[in-house]
This record gives structure tokens, C-alpha cells and sequence, in this order.
């Protein structure tokens, strides 16, 4: 530990409009070494690399890069000083050739001419290349490269820089097996090389491989470090979950009736196989797992909205053909997504209009809108969820966050939902609006409704839910009843950490 | 809350003041201008124009657009035109005509929404391919010799109660289609796909069907308008209609609905129509020649536009 870090981050702190989303935490990284940022979506974890590459700025806290203290204005500044980001989403430009993207912005010419030395860049882009132990004719189309290789260019641009420092986000999510061997031989031989390597990712068979040391972040608190060979899974689990579940969560009484729904292998060609489950009367079935593992996929499957390969899905016994939305809202199914802004509101029309959008049969009679039915249902519906609006003429544009998930609430009720989807109920969500939220749902099941629930949150999972069902990867992984199941279960389900300790030991 | 309504009504009131403001100017250089005579020529010639802006009003609210409705009403024109001259019942010559409009439309309305077709190159061939065929049809002459039927005759040239009868076709289409817009689950849904096309499919409505629809309404209104069109003249010519549609979309945006779909009204269509009318009737009036009046057109739309956008932001 008497090497000088490559990077060193203390105390750091950063708030958005009053939203504090880091509070002191520290981070350092080491030539060669692999080190794990880790914690839940939201935990802090890109703001802290934004900050480190100067995207944003810092409230409070130093930033140390070989010894010296700096402070990035932007992402150019941090690139020089030698610390590069893959992204998620590559910066590759499909109709240029690997040699064009290696060089792209910083091309090599003649003098000031803007004449390309094609030639030598081709033959450094070779040699790059060949370093990082990579095969890919520099004269080709990116287009026509996998995913997995036009990561690679992005590596080797980061590396024909100069850049000791790499910062890999999520970088093993769109890759296949074979393509995760070979960024990992990348990997090791950089770290050879004196690289330090930050790596996010939520799965933890891939850190407990790859990484030296593990720092995880919590609601924006560095929590701590720990050395890879020093710790296990259930301690790492324990740090990224580990909060109190308060009074957060109103009690729930009810009686469970009988199957209201059930979902047989239902697979989807690409987004996740084989999920069945059952939701009963008055059930509220929490749906657990990370981003990107298919939970919303599935949802939308159900709902009508994607197409399924295969699968069955039963109401009261009887099995239904949804083909889309319009039939399973006549299956009396209700569908709350996850992003309100693009899918769940019509921004540009009012508080009115947006709750009549799903009940338009309801309040007509041969096809004329009657303005008494439509009023009196949107009303009842701003009464009922205590809306706060100036008028049901009020474009739902101008509400806040809960208020406009009360308006898409709402919109649902009207149907008198039988089965009713909440994906993300409470995001973006204050305190206050999240409680009434749960009532409501909790009122719903008093009547019978079966709801499921799709959420990142786990305190609300375990709060809310009757069982759990988790999906990882596109598999349902568990599903738990509420008495059998806690935060560390969840996530060891939800991060593939089941299969690890099989494989591993 | 109350700024807000009250900046949504002077917005509203915009077109109408535009239009007030022309006819002021325009009576005070013509004296012709504000006779009833030339009134009601005004409003015949605005309603060709007008019938096929109502239905450009409900294609452009879904964020959509149709090209082709000079196609169509020269197509259908041309087939109402060869069913009357070969002793056709006028009335049914005039239904079946209609109905070739509902199905051009239809068949817009299918290629972009099964097809996947953007709207503008969807309707960009079809009105290349509509035109082909109007000229396939009448190989590339005007049908004439359309009979003495009373019936198509009153299309063009006759008077309701001494109004003409395009001008009592056109406010019967408008108070249809307001009704339809304003009062129905129909128009609803138009504003909700043009506001927000994946949140109304999540909520159930069938997009498909009501563009499907839509287009077709419009086929069917820009036939109605090459009917008239063909009866004034009494004959169908196949380059009828030619550029029509850029007169439409214009006074669909003059009345300030906008391109991007969600916001918008009949009535404001109404009024750009007008004011489209009313500057091609008072530039003849005042002797402008056709070209200057080109210039003069396309700098009102633009001043139109610009002041609109000043307003919104």
C-alpha cells in the first residue's frame, strides 16, 4: 500500500437542488488494480465518477490525481490528466472505420492542413490493437463489429491516450459470455500495465472474479471498503442493504381470496424465459430484481403492449389471449408504468383529460362524451387521492411528481381494476405522497384486487409485499413469502449470487 | 392559473385578429371588397380550400400530415366525373365518389400504421401514385359531358336560401366535425395519440384504427371538395387540385394548431382558411398579379408562424 494512488477522492459531498445524493465519501484507486464501485440504483455511484471527471462539480471534498490535488472542469481536462470512461453507451460511429473511430477528434495530419497521414494512423491503430491482445482488421466498419468490440476500440482510444485511469460502467451488460472472457483478458493485461480500473456493476459473480477491492456507496454514504480476499458475499450484500425498515409502510390485514391471476412460462424471444406466478384476491406480489433484468419486460407482456413467444396467462381460471392493451383492459387489468412522462400522462392535457383517457366508454353514451359523468369521475378521483391541483382544468404538466402519480393512479381506478401493475410506483415520489400511495394500494386489496408491484426499492418490497417474486436475467430466480424473505436473500437472488456459491465453492 | 387562461384565449383570438386586421385593410383599398356579392364568391372559393383543411386539422392534431389530398380529389373527381358521363344516377356517382375518397384515405391510413411508413413519405407516394392513376383514367384530359342533372349541378353552382351551396356544404362539414373533435370519445382520442401516441396505446385506445379513420376522413372531404370543384366547372380535369394540399396545411397551421400534433382546433382552421381566401380575393380585387400575390401569401403564413412562436415561448 505504499504506492501512490492513481486517484485519490475525500469527503466528497453534492447535493441537486437541495437533494443530497453524496455525503462524504471517500474512494482511492491503485496502479494495477481493479477496483468495485457497488450499490443500489441511485446509490451514488455515477455521480461520484461524474464528479471525479469533472461533469459535475464537487460541494465539498478534494480530488487527488497522482499526488496532486485537481479540480476537472470537464470531461476533456480529466481525459489529459489521463483518466478515461467507458460508457454503457459507446461513442462508436457506425460508418466510420475502426482506424476513423481510434483517431476520431484527434486525427494525425499534415501539419495544419487537414491532410489525414492515413497510413501511420492505420499503423498505430494496429499496434494499439496488438497490445491489447485484440484481433480486428483496423480497415473495417465499426457497424460491422459486435458489441463486445467496438468496446474494445473504446478501450484501446482510451489507452492510445495515455490513460492510466479507466472507469468501466456496467461494461459486461451487453456482452456475451465469450465477449466477457476477452474484455477480462483485456483487463488483467492492463493491470499488468500499471492501469487502475474503477468497475461498476451489479453483478457480483464478476467482482468477486475480477476485482482487488470493493467500496460500497448507500443513499449516497460511503459505507466502506472492503479487500476482495478478505470479505464474502452475504458481508457485501449486508453493506449495500442494510437500513431500517421503519413505520414507512402502513399495516396490511387482508384476507387472501382466491387465484385472480396466474402466469404460465410465459417467455419473451429476447427479454426473459420460462416466469410463471400466481397473484390471488387481495394479494400484493412484489416483483424484485436490478435493472435491466426484465422485470418491466414482463409487466408489458402481461399487459398486452409487447409480444409474447410463449407462455399462458389465466384470469379467474379461465385462460385469455391479450393482444394488447385494449384487450387487457377489458380483462379488467390496469397497468401504472414505470415512466410517467412518456407512457402513464399526456402532458399537454389537463388533470381532466388525462383520467378520462382510460374510461372514455364509462362516460359516454354512443360515442358523445357526457361533461356531468366526466366531471363527476374526475372529481371522485381528485377527492379520493387528494390530488393537489387548482382545478381538473390544470395541465398535468404543471404538477409535481406525486401529484402527477396520483393523476395516472387515478386514470387506472377509474376501469375498477381487478389485477392492478404498479412498475415503480413511488419513484421521483416525496415521503408524504409515497404513504398515501401505499394506502390507496392498500385500500384496493381490502376490495379484492390483485396488484403486482414492480420495484428497486427493497424496503418497499419488503414493506408492501405478500410474497416476492425475483427476476434475474430474465429468469425468475425466487419466489418468497414475506416472513421467509429479507433484503440479503433478495439481492443474493437478484445479482445471480445463488448460482456463485454453487459454482464458486 | 388564471394568466394561463387568459394567455390561452388572447392565443386563441390571434387568427381572428389576423383575419380582422385584412379585412379592415383590404376594405378601406377596395371598396368592391365588403359587398355581399363578392362575400359570398369569397366564401365559395374558401370553401374548396376550407373542406380540405378540416381534415388536414385531424391528421396534422395525431402529428401526422397528408400530402396527397390534391391527388385524391383529382381521382375522385375523375371517377365521379366518368360515372356521370356515362348515365350513372348522379347521386349514387356522387356516394360512390365519396366513397373512393374513404378508401384512398384508408389505404394512406393503412400504409402508415401496418406499413410503419412516416406520414409524409407514405402520402408523398400516393399522391404521386393517385395522380398516375387520375391520368391513366382521364388519359390526361378533362372529362366532360357530365349531364344535366340537377342534383351535381346544385354541387357547384347552386344556392341554399341564397347562399351558395359549397359555403352550406362547408359549415355543415365544420359543425359535424367541431362536434366530432369537441364532444366525442373520437376526438378525444385524436388530441390524446397527437399529445402522446405510447401513453394512449397504454391506455387502451387503438391508434391504428383511429388514424385509420382519420385519413380516411380526410380522402373522403378532399373528394366532396373536387366534386364541388368538378360541378363549377363542369368538368373533371386531371391536374385539378394540383398543390392544394400546401393551402391546406397552411391554414391548419395559420389557425394555430401545431405540426408536432396535441394542440389545436377546427375553428382556428376555420378562420386561417379564411384568411387565406381573403387575401386571394382581395389581391384580384386590387389588381395584385398572381406572382406578387404568391410572395404576399407566403410572407402572411410566415409572420403568422413567427408571431405564434413568439406568443408560445
Amino acid at each position: 500500500m505504499n504506492k501512490q494512488a492513481l486517484v485519490e477522492m475525500k469527503g466528497i459531498s453534492k447535493a441537486f437542488s437541495g437533494n443530497q445524493v453524496l455525503t462524504n465519501v471517500d474512494f482511492d484507486l491503485l496502479p494495477g488494480e481493479i477496483h468495485a464501485l457497488m450499490g443500489e440504483n441511485g446509490a451514488g455511484k455515477s455521480t461520484m465518477m461524474k464528479i471525479l471527471t469533472g461533469i459535475y462539480e464537487r460541494d465539498t471534498g478534494t480530488v487527488f490525481s497522482k499526488g496532486q490535488e485537481v479540480q476537472f472542469k470537464d470531461a476533456k481536462e480529466a481525459e489529459k490528466a489521463g483518466i478515461a470512461v467507458i460508457h454503457q453507451e459507446l461513442n462508436i460511429i457506425p460508418y466510420l472505420t475502426v482506424t476513423e473511430n481510434m483517431f476520431l477528434g484527434k486525427e494525425l495530419t499534415v501539419g495544419k492542413t487537414g491532410i489525414l497521414r492515413m497510413a501511420e494512423m492505420k499503423k498505430k491503430t494496429e499496434e494499439y490493437l496488438s497490445r491489447l491482445g485484440i484481433d480486428i482488421d483496423p480497415n473495417i466498419e465499426a457497424r460491422e463489429l459486435s458489441v463486445g468490440q467496438q468496446q474494445m476500440i473504446e478501450i484501446a482510444r482510451a489507452i492510445a491516450a495515455d490513460t492510466d485511469v479507466l472507469i468501466m460502467d456496467e461494461p459486461t451488460a451487453a456482452l456475451t459470455d465469450r465477449e466477457i472472457e476477452a474484455l477480462f483478458k483485456v483487463m488483467r493485461g492492463l493491470q499488468e500495465q500499471g492501469v487502475g480500473i474503477v468497475y461498476i456493476s451489479h453483478r457480483m459473480e464478476e467482482i468477486f472474479k475480477m476485482c482487488d477491492r470493493i467500496s460500497v456507496l448507500r443513499d449516497g454514504e460511503y459505507i466502506g471498503t472492503k479487500v476482495i480476499k478478505e470479505t464474502n458475499f452475504e458481508e457485501i450484500v449486508k453493506m449495500m442493504v442494510g437500513r431500517d425498515i421503519g413505520e414507512r409502510y402502513p399495516e396490511r390485514h387482508v384476507e387472501l381470496g382466491p387465484e385472480r391471476i396466474r402466469v404460465d412460462k410465459l417467455s419473451h424471444e429476447k427479454k426473459f424465459r420460462d416466469v410463471s406466478f400466481s397473484v390471488h384476491q387481495g394479494e400484493i406480489l412484489g416483483v424484485s430484481g436490478l435493472m435491466g433484468a426484465g422485470r418491466t419486460e414482463i409487466m408489458e407482456t402481461i399487459f398486452g403492449s409487447r409480444k409474447k413467444s410463449s407462455g399462458e396467462i389465466w384470469i379467474d381460471e379461465k385462460q385469455v389471449n391479450i393482444r394488447n392493451p385494449y384487450d387487457a383492459i377489458q380483462l379488467g387489468i390496469g397497468f401504472i408504468t414505470e415512466d410517467r412522462k412518456d407512457e402513464g400522462l399526456v402532458l399537454d392535457l389537463s388533470v381532466r383529460e388525462n383520467i378520462s383517457l382510460t374510461n372514455l366508454k364509462r362516460i359516454s353514451s354512443q360515442s358523445v362524451i357526457s361533461k356531468t359523468k366526466e366531471t363527476e369521475l374526475v372529481s371522485k378521483m381528485i377527492e379520493k387521492l387528494r390530488v393537489k391541483t387548482s382545478g381538473s382544468e390544470q395541465s398535468v404538466k404543471s404538477l409535481s411528481g406525486g401529484n402527477q402519480q396520483k393523476v395516472v393512479i387515478g386514470k387506472w381506478l377509474g376501469i375498477d381494476p381487478k389485477i392492478l401493475i404498479l412498475d415503480e410506483p413511488t419513484r421521483g415520489v416525496d415521503v408524504g405522497a409515497k404513504k398515501e400511495i401505499y394506502q390507496i394500494m392498500n385500500e384496493l386489496t381490502e376490495r379484492g384486487v390483485a396488484i403486482i408491484m414492480v420495484s428497486s426499492d427493497l424496503p418497499e418490497i419488503l414493506g408492501m409485499s405478500d410474497r416476492i417474486l425475483v427476476v434475474h436475467e430474465g429468469k425468475a430466480t425466487a419466489i418468497l413469502d414475506r416472513q421467509d424473505a429479507n433484503q440479503e436473500i433478495i439481492m443474493q437472488a437478484a445479482t445471480g449470487g445463488n448460482s456463485h456459491e454453487k459454482s464458486g465453492s | 392559473m388564471k394568466n394561463q387562461a387568459l394567455s390561452q384565449t388572447v392565443q386563441k383570438l390571434g387568427p381572428l385578429l389576423g383575419l380582422g386586421a385584412i379585412v379592415i385593410i383590404l376594405s378601406i383599398l377596395s371598396p368592391n371588397f365588403l359587398e355581399l356579392n363578392n362575400l359570398l364568391n369569397l366564401l365559395r372559393q374558401v370553401s374548396i380550400n376550407a373542406l380540405i383543411a378540416f381534415g388536414m386539422t385531424f391528421v396534422i392534431l395525431t402529428g401526422g400530415i397528408d400530402l396527397s389530398v390534391g391527388s385524391m380529389l383529382a381521382l375522385g373527381a375523375a371517377l365521379t366525373a366518368g360515372m356521370l358521363s356515362s348515365g350513372f344516377d348522379p347521386i349514387l356517382a356522387i356516394l360512390l365518389g365519396l366513397m373512393a375518397g374513404a378508401i384512398m384515405g384508408a389505404l394512406n391510413g393503412f400504409i402508415i400504421t401496418k406499413g410503419k411508413v412516416a406520414p409524409f413519405i407514405a402520402t408523398l407516394a400516393t399522391m404521386t401514385i393517385f395522380r398516375g392513376l387520375t391520368l391513366v383514367y382521364t388519359e390526361g384530359r378533362p372529362i366532360t359531358g357530365l349531364g344535366e342533372s340537377v342534383a351535381f349541378e346544385l354541387m357547384g353552382r347552386g344556392y341554399f336560401f341564397g347562399i351558395p351551396v359549397p359555403v352550406v356544404l362547408m359549415i355543415i362539414s365544420y359543425g359535424v366535425l367541431y362536434f366530432i373533435l369537441k364532444k366525442t370519445t373520437f376526438g378525444r382520442r385524436v388530441y390524446a395519440i397527437g399529445g402522446n401516441e405510447e401513453a394512449s396505446r397504454l391506455s387502451g385506445i387503438k391508434v391504428d384504427r383511429v388514424k385509420v379513420a382519420i385519413y380516411s376522413i380526410t380522402g373522403m372531404l378532399s373528394v366532396l371538395a373536387g366534386i364541388i370543384l368538378t360541378s363549377r366547372l363542369n368538368s373533371a380535369q386531371p391536374t385539378a387540385g394540383v398543390s392544394y394540399e400546401l393551402d391546406a396545411i397552411a391554414a391548419v397551421v395559420l389557425g394555430g394548431t401545431s405540426l408536432s400534433g396535441g394542440r389545436g382546433w377546427i375553428f382556428g382552421t376555420f378562420v386561417g382558411a379564411l384568411i387565406i381566401g381573403v387575401l386571394n380575393n382581395g389581391l384580384n380585387l386590387l389588381d395584385v398579379s398572381s406572382f406578387y400575390q404568391q410572395v404576399v401569401k407566403g410572407g402572411v403564413i410566415l409572420l403568422a408562424v413567427i408571431l405564434d412562436r413568439k406568443k408560445a415561448s
